[in-house]
């Protein structure tokens, strides 16, 4: 067995290639395609290296493994990496979204394809780091470093709104993390150290359990997004590019959900106990509220991005539910929706590319032209319903599942969620793929080319297969999500205990 | 007898002596040979001021005092000097193209900014209040005159004319304060202060607030900072560039001295009035700035801001928070010189450019330089990885463990409001269209662009031998 540090070789590899592509320099066509090249090929190479991460990775082991650490900043603060269970399907889903997010802006992105390219290598280094990181200080720097990328990525290559709805991503997480930053100091003078695997053993007294929990909150309930601070999600995700928008829905927002996993569940027990039902209320009104507000929609980005909320509310759910069934089902749903979300937004992207408008109504009867891409479409529609056969389904069970035992208010109503979704989802995709193909403009579309195959047809095949057996996701997550659900009833119970004996 | 008696060793003061003297011997160079020698004299400073940091580096560690006690050499003093002289040395090389216009030949403005850089040396290691006075005054005398080396430009007449009056007025203050502590307490070391300030009495806490008027007015912290935007529009560039780093560091240096050293038996009194103050330049810094259109008067309210999150460090009272200042003040003044080599690199068909809007679209005709820029402005903002972010990080956590919870969720939440106006400068360089070609970079600006923009980039990487050597030296002062 050797003993090279691959987990630190994954995070930092996509930062390399971003120094090789600022190094190719030149300006003129040749210079583009090598700049495409690199970053496409330092994706792949990292999602390689990932692999190696999958087949040495032990599920029966709930801890950390492939564990690094080096000294950092004096005093407990210290440069830890590792991944367990929870975290190493979303460094995957990271690292395998990344390569399809190249290739969806060959095309697309023609200024300034060097400083796109580098953009999106750091941005996936900061985001393989935010889920790997095992020490509270080095995982804000890469939760909160991601904003520089991204903020660059809206406001450079956006649309036409991109100015504001760049400022309002930035601020509004900025917002959210400072008062996360706070609370994590808190927790390093509590514990005296700002190592993740040692504060998860470390005793918080109560009342600093509620003010951390709800500056963690803050700062996750944010990023998720929960509702009502998810007004920012749809600005971004209209104004910034296809590969801006598939990285935000597949990964960026995944950081809330293993924020809570990973800090609000382990290290607040008692709070997170406490404040259950009000993520159960969020969570339910985020799912029927913003299922209704998708109804409405006329863009097909925004429509997207609402039912995004809507379906990281049955994560939260299945996460502060505390059972075995709702976690796993928050992680599956989390790997499940990045995989989908972002293969609709490079739907989108699709037909965006060809007519320059997102706009419902601009389109209709694509079918007609676009017999694989109705297909294809269908499949992702389907997936974002829930239906059973895709992966979609298997998320969206069994956190209803999970809830059902804890609260059955909060099962009942997010149940309206599925019937909305497919209101929705079916509404979008009648109007834009069937009826007749009047529109002049739409005469001349053309089916999905090889690129676009490329992209979409992996995604198909893992939709379908995760829904289908969704096993791969669950074991590698289930030793380590029983461990944490252990822990968390052990804290609650032994304190209802006490609270019972006096 | 002796004058090298018990007490009164000249080995401490070495590096002043040698400042001294060889600002002198530069000032006859000049005086006799006449404005030719500008450009030699600007060189031999800075080569004389890497001297004095080498020497300072060099003198032998632990706690030294000397002058019956009104001089101390101790880790904190070695590390704040080490800094103001870096800050000096930097300016100095910055100021070779203002300087080399031949209508602004004036080989005093080395010699000026060696005379404060003098003066913020024993500021830094003053160790009673008569020799606070005389190195404040040094330093004050002297940049109040640097500010006004433009001296065909009504703006910049204005702004030392301003600076002047109103720094007189804090001088004043400040003296009245100390003259208050002595009638208090009888003495005017801080040691002998602290022995007899115990217990508050009306007296001596007038006296304190004083003092503390006359500092804040140094720091530029609110509600004296009115001078700062103005001065800091009105003066030259590379002058403002050494207003924003040397003495403020000399100035925050004493500030954190004489509150831990000599008023450290009534915390609770100086603790309220530093937390109002903070709070109030912090907000100050945030609100204010937005509205700005003028790089340099941005970079002002800027610099307020910054002050304010460094006194919440000092506002704790213990040995984090002066660790907390100290990492505060070399990242501050790491950023604040990289900042302004990028706002002196600005210039259009050899006019320098300050507006905000000059700067569009820089990220297409300068890509490096809009980079370099980008990256300060998030650092100054607080952005991880950046230095500004450990910046922040350390003056905050000492916060929180003094208990001092709403100064730090204020502090925070007005550093997402300074985030916005940041961003607009980024927003002003990467989104909008290109405004016209800059000139090429001449290559002093350029290099120290290289150093301190790299220093940002990277802090992350070498931070944990800088935040050894600043804890010692915080332990140095308790």
């Amino acid at each position: 067995m050797t003993t090279w540090p691959i987990l630190s070789v994954t995070t930092f590899l996509p930062l390399v290639g971003a120094l090789i592509v600022y190094l190719s320099r030149g300006d003129d066509e040749a210079a583009k395609r090598n700049s495409r090249w690199i970053a496409l090929w330092t994706t792949l190479i990292t999602f390689a290296v990932s692999v190696i991460l999958v087949m040495r990775f032990d599920p029966a082991n709930p801890d950390f493994q492939f564990v690094e650490k080096a000294n950092w900043l004096a005093t407990g603060i210290t440069y830890h990496m590792g991944v367990d269970g929870i975290s190493l399907p979303l460094v995957i889903l990271t690292t395998a979204v990344m390569p399809f997010c190249i290739i969806a802006s060959w095309k697309a992105i023609t200024n300034r394809v060097r400083e796109y390219m580098m953009a999106f290598l750091i941005l996936e280094t900061l985001m393989i780091g935010t889920f790997s990181a095992l020490d509270l200080v080095l995982f804000y720097l890469f939760f909160e470093g991601g904003l520089i990328p991204m903020f660059l990525i809206i406001g450079v290559w956006g649309g036409p709104r991109r100015v504001y709805a760049s400022f309002k991503f930035f601020l509004y997480t900025l917002l959210g993390s400072v008062l996360m930053l706070l609370a994590i100091m808190a927790l390093y003078w509590n514990g005296g150290t700002t190592d993740i695997p040692t504060l998860m053993h470390t005793a918080v007294p109560r009342s600093l359990q509620t003010w951390a929990w709800l500056a963690f909150f803050a700062s996750f309930a944010v990023k998720m997004p929960m509702w009502p601070v998810h007004t920012w999600l749809p600005d971004a995700h209209v104004e910034a590019p296809t590969a801006g928008s598939v990285v935000l829905a597949a990964i960026l927002l995944k950081m809330g959900g293993y924020g809570f996993l990973r800090f609000s569940l382990p290290m607040f027990p008692l709070a997170s106990h406490d404040f259950a039902p009000l993520i159960f209320t969020l969570s339910a009104i985020a799912i029927i509220y913003t299922s209704l507000v998708a109804l409405m929609q006329e863009d097909m980005k925004k429509l997207i991005a609402y039912s995004s909320v809507a379906h990281m509310g049955f994560v939260t759910m299945g996460i502060f539910a505390g059972t075995m069934q709702g976690v796993a089902g928050g992680v599956f749903q989390m790997i499940s929706h990045g995989i989908v979300s972002g293969a609709l937004f490079l739907c989108v992207g699709v037909v965006y590319d060809r007519l320059h408008t997102r706009e419902i109504a601009a389109y209709g009867g694509l079918v007609n032209r676009m017999p694989l891409y109705a297909l294809t479409f269908m499949i992702f529609t389907m997936a974002n319903v829930g239906l059973p056969g895709t992966s979609g389904f298997v998320g969206e069970f069994m956190t209803l599942l999970g809830t059902f035992k804890v609260s059955i208010p909060t099962a009942f109503f997010a149940t309206f969620g599925v019937i909305l979704s497919a209101g929705y989802a079916l509404w979008l995709y009648r109007k834009v793929v069937f009826g007749a193909l009047v529109k002049p403009s739409l005469a001349s579309m053309k089916d999905l080319t090889f690129r676009e195959c490329l992209t979409l047809f992996p995604m198909i095949a893992l939709t379908i297969l995760f829904g289908v057996y969704p096993k791969p996701v669950l074991d590698m997550s289930a030793a380590s999500v029983q461990q944490l659900v252990n822990n968390y009833n052990t804290a609650v119970t032994a304190v209802k205990a006490a609270a019972l004996l006096q | 007898m002796s004058f090298e008696t018990a007490g009164y060793q000249l080995a401490p003061v070495l590096p002043e002596i040698v400042l001294a003297i060889g600002a002198m011997a530069l000032l006859m160079l000049g005086a006799y040979r006449g404005q030719e020698t500008t450009g030699a004299v600007t060189s031999l400073a800075v080569v004389l001021l890497v001297v004095v940091g080498v020497l300072e580096y060099m003198l032998p560690a632990g706690k030294q005092v000397t002058f019956g006690g009104s001089f101390i050499v101790d880790d904190f003093a070695r590390f704040m000097k080490i800094l103001a002289l870096i800050g000096s040395a930097v300016t100095l090389v910055l100021s070779t193209e203002f300087l080399s216009d031949p209508s602004r030949r004036i080989f005093e403005y080395a010699i000026l900014v060696l005379l404060s850089t003098l003066g913020m040396m024993v500021l830094i290691s003053a160790g009673d209040l008569i020799s606070l006075y005389l190195g404040l005054e040094l330093m004050s005398l002297a940049l109040y005159v640097v500010a006004t080396s433009n001296r065909d430009n009504a703006k910049s007449t204005e702004a030392g004319l301003k600076y002047f009056v109103l720094g007189a007025l804090s001088s004043g203050m400040l003296l009245y304060g100390a003259s208050l502590i002595y009638g208090f307490t009888g003495t005017v070391s801080f040691t002998g202060i602290a022995a007899a300030a115990t217990v508050s009495n009306v007296g001596l806490v007038f006296g304190l607030v004083f003092l503390l008027v006359g500092l804040c007015f140094k720091v530029s912290a609110v509600p004296f900072h009115m001078w700062t935007p103005d001065v800091y529009e009105g003066a030259p560039t590379p002058v403002t560039a050494f207003f924003a780093s040397a003495p403020k560091v000399a100035a925050l240096a004493v500030f954190t001295r004489v509150t831990l050293t000599a008023f450290p038996g009534i915390v609770s009194q100086w603790q309220q009035i530093l937390v109002f103050v903070a709070i109030a330049s912090m907000a100050l810094g945030s609100f204010a700035a937005i509205g700005q259109s003028n790089i340099k008067r941005l970079m002002a309210y800027s610099s307020i801001g910054h002050m304010g999150f460094a006194l919440v460090g000092l506002a704790s009272g213990t040995v984090e928070g002066a660790q907390g200042v100290l990492m505060y003040i070399v990242i501050y003044v790491a950023m604040t010189l990289g900042s302004f080599s990028i706002i002196l690199a600005m210039r259009r068909n050899g006019q320098a450019v300050e507006q905000i809007s000059d700067f569009a679209g820089l990220s297409r005709t300068n890509p490096l330089l809009a980079f370099m820029f980008a990256m300060l402005l998030f650092s100054l903002a607080g952005i991880p990885p950046l230095a500004g972010f450990f910046a922040k990080w350390y003056v905050f956590v000492a916060a929180i463990k003094a208990n001092l919870f709403t100064l730090a969720v204020v502090g925070v939440l007005t550093s997402v409001v300074g985030a916005y106006y940041y961003l607009a400068i980024v927003k002003t360089m990467y989104f909008d269209e290109p405004a016209g070609q800059v000139d090429p970079v001449r290559v002093e600006v350029k290099t120290v662009l290289a150093v301190f923009g790299l220093f940002n980039i990277l802090f992350a990487l070498f931070a944990g031998p800088v935040v050894s050597v600043a804890s010692a030296a915080a332990k140095s002062l308790f």
